[in-house]
């Protein structure tokens, strides 16, 4: 978590946030490991190359209520309300921001 | 003005970043900046593994891949290509993005020994120092547990065809030469195997071809398990209603002999004699564990931290996939799940902070029981602090029934996790 944020803030001190998106300043390495099983399905950091949604990009907050949704079953799926009951909201909390910083 | 990374990594370790933030000294670029990670075995575990301890590390580690196949071929779904649904080539990927987009050094050779005091691997053409060194190497066989079975018969007359190549292709061939009427015989060895659903989607598979070119033909399952040991419900449905008849399940039936001429398979109860003979032995960590001195005492497994994948046994040797000793399923996305986790925790050792404490990694495996349908289990595992493991989480599970759109998702399965092992 700090290495990335650290070096995001001190960019920032230094060139004014022109080498690293933003959003970056955000995205722990605990998202990033949460996040990195989805792969599997989604393609490495969410950029999926067939089928399957994308999550790079994706809006967080649709990222969460997805999640939230399939954890609740108000959304039915044919994996992924197996996956999300697995998870915290906290958690969705997370992965929502690493994918929302992903260039889609 | 734009820093590029290595000037960014000068530079912040200059001075303003360990001034402003001493507790944050060791950012990646840091001491881990130069450190060297081998990694012995390409498969699902170890080439994720490579390209994520370059990617996770912005390509301030340095990382050699030692495999001994020059390619990549697919274990998971290599059991569709008995039916003919896909090629062996289909399945069979290059690692060239690996050496060329992500800057690992993939070495195509054989590992024969390794100092873990050094801190050496001995190739048959070379040798190669580490800082930290990943153990992937898959499964091996237990041959001395069957009578009349060793690698050589199995490459001749009884294939196992548990590691996708040449031996599914004789596999196929020897089904496609099979007279109608005939038997095809598979055995599974006790739990825990390499695959788990594995044995029981083959019989699907092989029965499929069946069905379609020698109806009168039978596959026989001789089970060492006392029950079918994954998607049980799912699979007996399957059989029932895709191929009735066909497919006979022998519960407690451990393979103690073959006869390799005259393809018999012999168990505790029964003679079974067979026109294709396909026994998948017992399996154990893949022999570089051994060499490497992380296989439990007397054990056939390796036992590790979960948080980081280092071995209990050996400092700075870390081992994932199916070469674990862990409640854990052994299949190829479990694989590339723990390689993340242990990439992760190799970038955070060598800069000399913890690893995340926290862990949550997922598995999701399908089985095609058709050429068009499947089904799948899909769990979340979680470290829990206190039995210091890996645990299921609640609200996994399989599908409720077999469909065509889970076999469409299971092809992009294939296609989006090998992307992310190897593209």
């Amino acid at each position: 978590m700090k290495q990335i944020r650290v070096r995001a803030i001190v960019i920032a001190c230094m060139v004014g946030c022109v080498a690293v998106p933003q959003a970056m300043a955000e995205v722990s390495n605990h998202a990033r490991n949460l996040s990195g099983s989805c792969a599997a399905c989604h393609g490495t950091d969410g950029h999926s190359v067939n089928g399957t949604p994308v999550l790079a990009g994706m809006d967080r907050k649709l990222f969460i209520a997805q999640m939230k949704a399939f954890k609740s079953g108000e959304r039915s799926a044919t994996v992924m309300h197996q996956h999300a009951k697995g998870y915290s909201d906290e958690e969705f909390e997370l992965m929502a921001d690493y994918f929302a910083a992903q260039k889609r | 003005m734009k820093l590029n990374r290595r000037e960014f990594i000068k530079f912040s370790a200059a001075g303003v970043a360990l001034a402003a933030f001493p507790g944050c000294a060791a950012v990646s670029g840091g001491k881990s900046k130069g450190a060297s990670v081998v990694v012995i075995g390409g498969g699902f575990g170890g080439a994720t593994a490579a390209k994520y301890i370059r990617m996770w590390s912005q390509g301030t580690v340095d990382v050699t891949m030692v495999e001994r196949n020059a390619q990549f071929v697919s274990c998971p779904m290599s059991n569709t290509v008995l039916s003919g649904m896909r090629t062996i080539g289909d399945l069979t990927r290059e690692y060239h993005a690996l050496k060329n987009k992500h800057g690992v050094n993939v070495i195509n050779d054989e590992v024969v020994g390794i100092d873990s005091q050094k801190q050496t691997v001995t190739l048959k053409k070379g040798q190669l120092r580490y800082d930290r060194l990943v153990v992937a190497p898959g499964v091996d066989f237990i041959w001395d547990e069957i009578e009349g079975l060793n690698a050589q018969v199995s490459e001749s007359d009884i294939p196992h065809a548990w590691k996708a190549g040449n031996q599914t292709i004789t596999l196929r061939k020897q089904l496609e030469s099979m007279p109608d009427g005939g038997v095809f015989a598979i055995s599974v060895p006790k739990m825990p195997y390499r695959c788990p659903p594995g044995p029981y989607e083959r019989a699907c598979q092989v029965a499929h071809y069946l069905k379609q070119h020698k109806p009168k033909s039978k596959v026989i399952l001789l089970d060492a398990n006392s029950d079918i040991v994954s998607k049980k419900g799912l699979f007996r449905a399957a059989w029932n209603d895709l191929y009735p008849g066909m497919i006979d399940y022998h519960a407690d039936a451990t393979v103690k002999k073959v006869n390799a001429a005259g393809r018999v398979a012999t168990t505790e109860f029964e003679d079974v004699k067979a026109d294709v003979l396909n026994v998948i032995p017992p399996m154990r960590a893949g022999a570089v564990a051994k060499i490497a001195g992380v296989v439990d005492d007397g054990g056939r497994w390796c036992p590790v931290d979960f948080l980081s994948y280092e071995s209990t046994l050996q400092k700075n040797i870390h081992v994932i996939g199916d070469s674990v000793l862990a409640a854990l399923p052994k299949s190829g996305h479990m694989a590339t799940s723990q390689a993340k986790i242990c990439a992760a925790a190799i970038i955070d050792m060598l800069g000399g902070t913890q690893p995340d404490g926290d862990p949550a990694i997922a598995n999701t495996c399908y089985s095609m029981v058709s050429t068009s349908e499947a089904m799948h289990v899909a769990n979340v595992y979680r470290f829990d602090k206190e039995k210091k493991s890996m645990v299921s989480a609640p609200g996994g599970g399989v599908s409720e029934k077999r469909t065509e759109i889970e076999g469409t998702l299971a092809g992009y399965w294939l296609e989006n996790i090998l992307n992310d092992v190897l593209a």
